[in-house]
């Protein structure tokens, strides 16, 4: 990193120095340390766990560790469908996420209801909690999801601190 | 000390909670570490699967249901499609029986696995779920070499297969089967004889083979107990009677006899799928002859009128089931499961209502852990092996 | 054993019962009437050559424009005999069925979910409330004349458990022992 910076600020190279600003260290320290609440709920907390498993291992993009309490995490992955009954509950665990947070909603069901269209199902997480990633899938290969994670990091990355 | 006044205290393991299962509410009533009393509530991920497929048509159906319970998908596949296929009269070739066991099995093994992993997660063994993860994904790659999907394949339908065997299937099977036995080896090497799962698992969560007939759990569950039923042996389907295995039991029906219990059921599931992929022929029939259920292959329906009418018919408007009703139990990973199929003689279900193990299992648990301690509880619900999605469907 | 080997095994046992045989594609299927569902159930465990000690299975069915309307199934497994038997009740719409808990008590649940998805009242059952839906929800979603979906916007806030006034009491009540202490 201290090259790249080096470049765009000018410096010299050899000195072990790097120019930035405040918002970009903040930037860069909450993405690349982004730590999950579980939240599986249905098919899609498999393929969450087939993720952080070692095959396509998600700690090497910082989600280093599911914290069992939203108290201390920062990014909500809701895996499954979420019903009518689940919904207050849902609301409940995000409020007790402390700023900044991020909800990334993960699979069909989540974004939009998914295959199922009925009175059971909440037709999409966004009516209950503000989604920022939507992976589509039923359920979404673990590289769909590493890809949603990433596009959470860029947009981390491009907003303000 | 004489006099001193305790009270017990009630404390909510909530809908969203670190252990693996999935939604499951418990309301704990605590006499310090001792469960007094525990009434769980379910219902968190009902889905509304049985009135959606109302809507759908029976072949459309088989997605839906594999998403009931997504860890043995393609058992939930397996039980709808025979009960549909018993209404309809259809007879299957043998290859297709074959098939149909052999995808069972490495099914039954990959829930298997994510059993073990999640279990020995929640006694404490973390490294469990990684290894029994590796496993699994090689299924996952046979699942994906078969039908692209990894996951819910949708590869069974009514009428047979969803098409033929890919080449290099056969490798792939033989691969995973000689490597898998070692595996189960490394497995219980870490855990039977470890001295912490012991004492965390044996004696734990007793229940009688009376009382687990009488709350209605027949599975792996029921053979820790004693009780030797396996509907494969006594309500065979799909050509199970021609196949040479065990049923393993235990005795004490706790914890660590379901979990000694379901690491044989793993070698057993290793044995079928050895016999049964010495029997496939690499290519030959993947569904049955019956041109109402199945399509016609595709060079046919771009060069033949009839065919492509029948092709267009099936896809269109579905076929039709005769009036009726139907329930062919399979044995699945946690048990008894099957479809209850009522037709009206259309092309859409009138109703479907699916059996849940897993319901079973979480109303017996007020029953199986009264007066064990908070750390019981959740090895007790490892052990039953409960899928959310299987009970509330 | 098919179904008129059941009768002719269950006419001496339950006096005053009319079965009939339904058809079925698998196994026997009978049909009982709900006064004498529970003397049925009983005799269907304990009698030697019977033996249904698991009930596996416990649902309904809504055949709407017919009456009676609902048809609530029972599905039985006998172990040592090898046997599998389907019992069917009809019940109007507003008919009460007695509860077989007292004879296999898995059907706690079933009852429970039954009465969610159908409404239909289980007579006797010391639990009948909500399984799968919330506790407060209105309608009975299985039955064929509730929509597949509606139209509500889903309900982010949950009523409190208790009421306003035990609140305040418990309140009062801890401040007491404080002050008692």
């Amino acid at each position: 990193m201290a090259q790249a910076d080096a470049h765009l600020h000018g410096l010299d190279p050899e000195l072990p120095l790097i120019t930035t600003t405040v918002e970009k260290i903040v930037q860069w320290a909450r993405r690349s340390a982004i730590w999950p609440a579980q939240f599986g709920l249905a098919c899609c907390a498999i393929e969450m766990m087939a993720t952080v498993a070692s095959r396509y291992d998600l700690a090497r993009f910082g989600a280093e560790v599911f914290r069992g309490s939203p108290r201390q995490s920062d990014l909500m992955i809701v895996a499954g469908r979420l019903s009518r009954k689940m919904a207050p509950a849902m609301r409940r665990v995000y409020d007790q996420m402390p700023e900044p947070k991020w909800v990334i909603s993960m699979g069909a069901c989540a974004s939009i209801g998914g295959v199922f269209d009925n009175y059971a199902i909440v037709q999409g997480v966004d009516q209950v909690v503000p989604v920022d990633v939507y992976v589509p899938g039923c359920p979404p290969r673990p590289e769909s999801l590493i890809y949603g994670i990433v596009q959470l990091q860029q947009k981390i990355a491009r907003s303000r601190a | 000390m004489p006099g001193l006044r305790t009270e017990t205290m009630t404390v909510n393991m909530g809908p969203q909670h670190p252990s693996t299962h999935g939604v499951l509410r418990l309301v704990l009533e605590l006499d310090g570490e001792v469960v007094r009393s525990l009434r769980p509530t379910i219902g968190y991920l009902h889905t509304g699967i049985e009135k959606t497929a109302e809507q759908k048509k029976w072949q459309q159906v088989v997605p839906l249901v594999e998403r009931m319970d997504y860890l043995a998908a393609q058992s939930n596949s397996l039980a709808f499609v025979l009960s549909v296929e018993t209404l309809l009269g259809l007879e299957m070739p043998q290859r297709v029986k074959d098939i149909r066991v052999l995808i069972t099995e490495l099914q039954r093994i990959a829930s298997h696995l994510i059993w073990l992993g999640t279990h020995a997660l929640e006694i404490g063994a973390v490294s469990m779920l990684f290894y029994a993860i590796r496993e699994r994904e090689l299924i996952m790659n046979i699942n994906e070499l078969v039908a692209g999907f990894r996951f819910f394949p949708s590869y069974f339908r009514v009428g047979g297969l969803r098409e033929d065997l890919p080449r290099g299937f056969h490798e792939a099977v033989n691969a995973f089967l000689d490597r898998f036995p070692a595996k189960i080896d490394e497995f219980e090497g870490l855990l039977s004889k470890n001295d912490i799962f012991m004492r965390r698992t044996q004696g734990v969560g007793v229940i009688s083979a009376d009382d687990a007939l009488a709350w209605g759990l027949v599975g792996p569950i029921a053979r820790g107990c004693g009780v030797d039923y396996d509907v494969r042996k006594y309500f065979p389907y799909c050509g199970y009677e021609t196949y040479d295995f065990d049923v393993p039991t235990e005795r004490e029906g706790d914890v660590y006899a379901r979990y000694r219990v379901r690491m044989r059921e793993l070698r057993e599931s290793v044995k079928i799928c050895r016999q049964a992929i010495a029997r496939i022929p690499p290519s030959g029939a993947w569904a049955c002859d019956d041109p109402r259920v199945v399509p016609p292959p595709k060079d046919k329906v771009y060069t033949e009128m009839e065919a492509l009418i029948q092709h267009f018919l099936i896809y269109s408007q579905g076929f039709t089931v005769p009036a009726g009703d139907a329930y062919v139990p399979v044995e699945g990973p946690r048990g008894e499961h099957g479809v209850y199929i009522v037709s009206d003689g259309t092309n859409r279900p009138w109703r479907i209502k699916m059996r849940a193990p897993s319901l079973f299992a979480i109303q017996a648990l007020p029953a199986i852990v009264q007066g064990g301690l908070i750390a019981d509880v959740v090895a007790v619900i490892g052990s039953t092996d409960v899928v959310m999605g299987d009970c509330d469907r | 054993m098919d179904a008129p080997a059941v009768i002719a095994a269950l006419g001496p046992l339950v006096p005053g019962a009319a079965y009939e045989a339904g058809a079925s594609a698998d196994f026997a299927t009978i049909y009982v009437s709900p006064d004498r569902l529970v003397d049925t159930a009983r005799a269907l465990r304990d009698t030697p050559s019977l033996r249904f000690t698991a009930l596996v299975e416990v649902t309904a069915a809504d055949y709407f424009p017919r009456d009676p309307r609902f048809e609530v199934v029972y599905h039985l497994l006998s172990i040592p005999n090898r046997l599998r038997l389907r019992l069917k009740v009809r019940a109007g719409d507003s008919d009460p069925v007695p509860t077989v808990q007292g004879v296999w008590p898995s059907a706690g649940w079933l009852e429970r979910e039954v009465w969610d998805m159908f409404g239909i009242v289980f007579d006797g059952h010391p639990d009948l409330r909500r399984l799968l839906m919330p506790e407060d929800w209105e309608g009975h979603p299985q039955r064929k004349d509730y929509p597949v979906q509606i139209r509500k916007p889903a309900q982010t806030y949950e009523p409190l458990e208790i009421s306003e006034e035990e609140f305040k009491a418990n309140l009062e009540r801890d401040r007491q022992r404080r002050v008692a202490r």
